[in-house]
């Protein structure tokens, strides 16, 4: 798999994102800069990690949004291209609308740094399938604007059209108001496209992939991805 | 327009003198340097590198005495921030610095900034910064304003780590009424470089190129360090425009682009624009370099119209960076801090005149002789008074008003041993994908490098009123016990850095305290092999003239071969419990002598420096050889707070042996006798046995397992019922703020 990051002004997880591409697919990932109005060929995946991109100054992910290189991530996966937007990179994501809804700040309005669990909601996508169904993992959140906002018709297709990836919950695999800490509308913490290829998610899995670390439960979202172009290769 | 500074009118120079912090004797021998009377931008320039908070005039002598060399030690106090060599090529690079006064006056920003000003001390030698840290003291929690200054400090913090993407792993927090009116913001960064690639502040070359990168200068902060350099009376809050104003944004695109310059060879000399602005990073840079400097301020980026020299000179905006380039990189480096977004501009060059002269459309503002600005600021051995000893108070002469049970309940829920949960909570700890120990999880924060098994083993400490009560102690203690977290984590400590909160240094008693701690800290670091590598003196830490408890916090560094041999502090299951260290029942300034019955009193419990290091390489070597299962060291509520530290943070209890001693329980249980461990073994018998061949002190103390700590008579105190107390008292405090 050949995988691209953005690195916007201001991103900051995009070391970490490369050390879970690295260590799943063996090889390292390209990055790619925000003012590229072009992707370089051959990629399979570009991903948009966490960060504060131009500062959040103006609403999170706004200015990124609008940045060259989004034009050609767009066409990238209107051509059937693989995305993967984490924290700041969901936000560009939705703000780009290319995901819909919105991020607005945490209930709690403060920062929030913890570990949060997350149940898979399906397992039949490239970014899951090493998942099991119904599979809770925990993962890094740190975040200050992570709760996900649409209207409820927009939730409602999400959820009928089987587009809603990650909840929060306990470990135990229970959707309660508790386990959602940033106050997510029906505890949503990752998205997908229609067409399965883009998945936004606020947490943080790239910082479980490491038992010297912090354990491997971030593993299978990289390994889903690694195996799901391994089979199309 | 003249090549000859316009001096002020004598009267009014004397007077600004005064208004500026400069002392009468101090404001004639700038009149007999300049042989003339001064303009007002030479009289800025010489009150803040006159400053106490630049110039480290008073406490200067007294520095000296901390030992400062080892094998490792790259680079010792006097740069930016100390580097040691960690092995395999790498160093360690970092420093601790206060932000107290700013933090008071305007706690987001005052934070902030300290977090900023920090980071810039590290990544400008070179280093990428991994890991932020601080040490933070708060007033009595229902102080005036207090939860404001908790929440607003808090929130700085993350609000700049989080954002420019630097873990922040650990740190320490106290709260005592001495800083109702002064709160104590350290903030710690550390860096990794290679150690063949360290950047210096020292400028060479005749004709070399000035270079100013980062953000505009503004209006903001002017005389910034001359505010810290004083006491605070009731009108703090007018001080508000001498704080600066942070943008984490711009910094974060400052440390990739100082850090990819760094990757050529176009830097002769760099350093950050921090107190005193552009005044100390271009007298200091050119001063170690016994160079000249010339700077013609008209290029400087500039945030707003009209600022004169003065403002120019004085101003304390952030996130900017002076450089020394060679001849002809001017283009290389300008088309890096393009691509980042950041201003570029030549301002100057270096001469060989040993002065810095500054010139303003076309006006000469300052001709200065270099060497009295800074090697030869003013240098004051002031009285000092040493703090009386105090009686040892007698364990037996303390009766137990709560019983131990009760008395733990309250002590883990006590703002000293609270659970610190609600702060660490809003710091991203985990960015950068390299930490291992985040805050909670071990006596020190564990990060490893990247791309290698590697690891720093990094944590902040001081027992202030350890420090009130005897000085000297103090000083040792709070070195001695940043050995002891890093070695619980099975860490070699290497280095340190100290951050030294004081009150008046005029006041012979305060210069008496310092005077001891540095004392006792030395004492320490040399026993211990543990050298002073960067620091900060944070003096007139007085708000109405009452003073702070003298507080030298320490910041400590120690290194891991290998990531996997960290331990943590967590009580594991089925694990028999190894008291290293012996117990005395220490109970004077412990805190639950303070907390249960409300007193104070008492000297600190002594360090042994030959047991501390006994007992430490000790409990290291066994970590080592593997077979620990967690450990964590005995301090601030003694041993049974120890083990409820250890079992709140797994949930498993365990039951306990009874004491081999006579003393009194409370004075058993709760005792702060130093040089102490826990360590959770499978079965204690080979490591009992091990220190017996060592000659250090050992005890079986129980073994893990269960809900509850179960007292040797049998009460059991529930570890849910501790851990809800534990964790109520933050959230609660800072409920609706």
């Amino acid at each position: 798999m050949r995988a691209g990051i953005v690195v916007f002004p201001g991103t900051n997880r995009e070391r970490d994102m490369a050390l879970a591409l690295a260590r799943t697919t063996g090889r390292k990932p390209q990055m790619l800069w925000h003012g590229d109005a072009a992707l370089p060929a051959g990629l399979d995946l570009v991903v948009l990690p966490g960060g504060f991109s131009y500062g959040d100054y103006l609403r999170c992910g706004a200015m990124a949004a609008h940045s060259p290189v989004m034009r050609a991530v767009r066409d990238f996966a209107a051509r059937g291209g693989y995305v993967l937007g984490v924290c700041n990179g969901f936000q560009i994501l939705c703000e780009a609308g290319m995901l819909p809804g919105a991020l607005l700040r945490n209930a709690s309005l403060r920062f929030l740094s913890m570990d949060c669990h997350m149940r898979v909601e399906r397992t039949d996508t490239p970014f899951t399938n090493r998942f099991q169904r119904g599979a809770v993992f925990r993962a890094t959140m740190a975040h200050g604007d992570g709760n996900y906002f649409a209207d409820d018709a927009t939730l409602d297709r999400l959820e009928g059209e089987g587009l809603v990836a990650l909840r929060y919950a306990t470990p135990a695999g229970e959707v309660t108001p508790a386990a959602n800490r940033n106050g997510a509308a029906r505890n949503i913490a990752g998205i997908l496209s229609p067409d399965l290829r883009v998945l936004g998610l606020m947490p943080h899995p790239e910082n479980q992939v490491d038992p010297a670390i912090d354990g491997t439960d971030g593993l299978p979202l990289f390994e889903s991805l690694a195996e799901s172009f391994a089979a199309a290769a | 327009m003249t090549d000859q500074p316009i001096p002020l009118a004598p009267e009014r120079a004397a007077q600004l003198a005064a208004e500026f912090g400069l002392k009468p004797d101090e404001y004639e021998r700038v009149l007999a340097i300049l042989g003339r009377v001064p303009s007002l931008t030479e009289l800025g320039v010489f009150s803040v590198m006159w400053s106490e908070h630049c110039s480290y005039k008073s406490s200067r002598v007294w520095l000296r005495e901390l030992p400062t060399k080892a094998p490792w030690v790259i680079q010792g106090p006097g740069e930016n921030a100390g580097v040691i060599d960690i092995g395999e090529g790498l160093a360690a690079v970092f420093k601790m610095e206060s932000h107290n006064h700013p933090s008071f006056i305007e706690p987001y920003q005052g934070a902030a900034t300290g977090v900023g000003g920090i980071l810039r001390d590290v990544f400008t030698m070179g280093a990428r910064p991994v890991a932020n840290l601080n040490a933070l003291r708060f007033g009595a929690p229902d102080a005036p304003r207090m939860r404001q200054i908790i929440d607003g400090v808090v929130r700085g913090i993350g609000g700049y780590g989080n954002c420019v993407g630097v873990p922040t792993v650990g740190g320490e927090v106290n709260f005592h009424p001495a800083y109702n009116g002064n709160p104590l913001v350290n903030a710690m960064t550390v860096g990794i470089a290679r150690a063949d690639r360290i950047f210096y502040a020292r400028a060479t070359g005749v004709g070399n190129p000035v270079v100013y990168v980062g953000s505009k200068t503004g209006r903001d902060g002017i005389h910034g360090a001359t505010m810290a350099s004083a006491e605070f009376s009731t009108d703090a809050e007018e001080k508000r425009p001498t704080v600066q104003i942070g943008d984490p944004f711009a910094e974060k695109l400052l440390i990739e682009a100082c850090l990819e310059l760094m990757e050529t060879d176009a830097i002769v000399a760099i350093q950050d624009m921090g107190a005193a602005g552009l005044t100390s990073s271009s007298v200091e840079m050119a001063g170690k370099g016994g160079m000249g400097i010339e700077l013609s301020l008209d290029t400087v980026p500039q945030r707003e119209s009209g600022m004169t020299a003065y403002e120019m000179m004085l101003s304390e905006s952030q996130e900017r960076m002076l450089m020394i380039l060679k001849p002809g990189r001017e283009a290389v480096a300008e088309a890096i801090f393009r691509k980042w977004e950041l201003d570029f501009a030549v301002i100057g060059r270096l001469t060989d005149t040993g002065r810095i002269v500054v010139r303003r459309k076309g006006q000469v503002e300052a001709d200065i002789p270099l060497a009295p600005l800074e090697s030869e600021a003013p240098l004051y051995r002031r009285p000092v008074a040493e703090t009386p000893k105090l009686p040892v108070l007698d364990p037996a002469s303390v009766p137990d008003p709560a019983g131990i049970a009760a008395a733990l309940q309250r002590l883990v829920a006590c703002p000293d041993l609270c659970s610190r949960r609600w702060i660490w909570d809003q710091y991203d700890s985990m960015v950068g994908g390299q930490t291992a120990k985040r805050p909670g999880a071990a006596d020190a924060a564990v990060v490893r490098i990247e791309d290698h098994r590697r690891a720093l083993a990094l944590t902040t400490d001081s027992t202030p009123r350890y420090c009130a009560a005897d000085p000297e102690e103090g000083g040792k203690q709070a070195v001695a016990e940043a050995w002891r977290n890093i070695t619980a984590v099975g860490a070699t400590p290497l280095a340190l850095t100290d951050n030294m909160n004081f009150g008046n240094p005029e006041k012979p008693e305060i210069m008496g305290q310092f005077a001891a701690a540095v004392r006792g800290m030395a004492a320490a670091c040399t026993a211990l092999d543990f050298p002073v590598v960067s620091g900060n003196v944070s003096l007139y830490n007085e708000t109405e003239g009452r003073a702070i408890l003298p507080t030298p916090a320490i910041g400590g560094v120690g290194v891991l071969e290998d990531v996997a041999q960290a331990v943590g502090l967590a009580l594991p299951p089925g694990c028999d419990l190894v008291l290293i260290g012996e117990t005395h029942g220490w109970l004077g300034q412990s805190l639950w002598l303070r907390e249960i019955t409300g007193r104070e009193e008492g000297p600190p419990p002594p360090v042994d420096l030959v047991t501390e290091r006994r007992n430490g390489d000790f409990v290291r070597a066994c970590i080592r050889k593997g077979g620990v299962r967690a450990c964590h060291d005995v301090s601030d509520g003694g041993l049974l707070v120890a083990l409820a530290e250890m079992a709140m943070a797994s949930g498993l209890g365990a039951a306990l042996a009874p004491s081999p001693t006579d003393l009194p329980p409370h004075a058993y249980w709760f005792g702060e006798d130093q040089g102490r461990y826990l360590l959770a073994v499978a079965e204690a018998a080979p490591l009992l046995e091990a220190a017996r061949a060592a000659g250090v002190p050992a005890l079986r103390l129980g073994r893990s397992g269960g809900e509850a700590l179960v007292l040797p008579e049998g009460e059991a105190i529930s570890i849910a019922s501790l851990r809800a107390a534990h964790e109520a008292t933050l959230p609660a405090l800072m409920e609706g703020v």
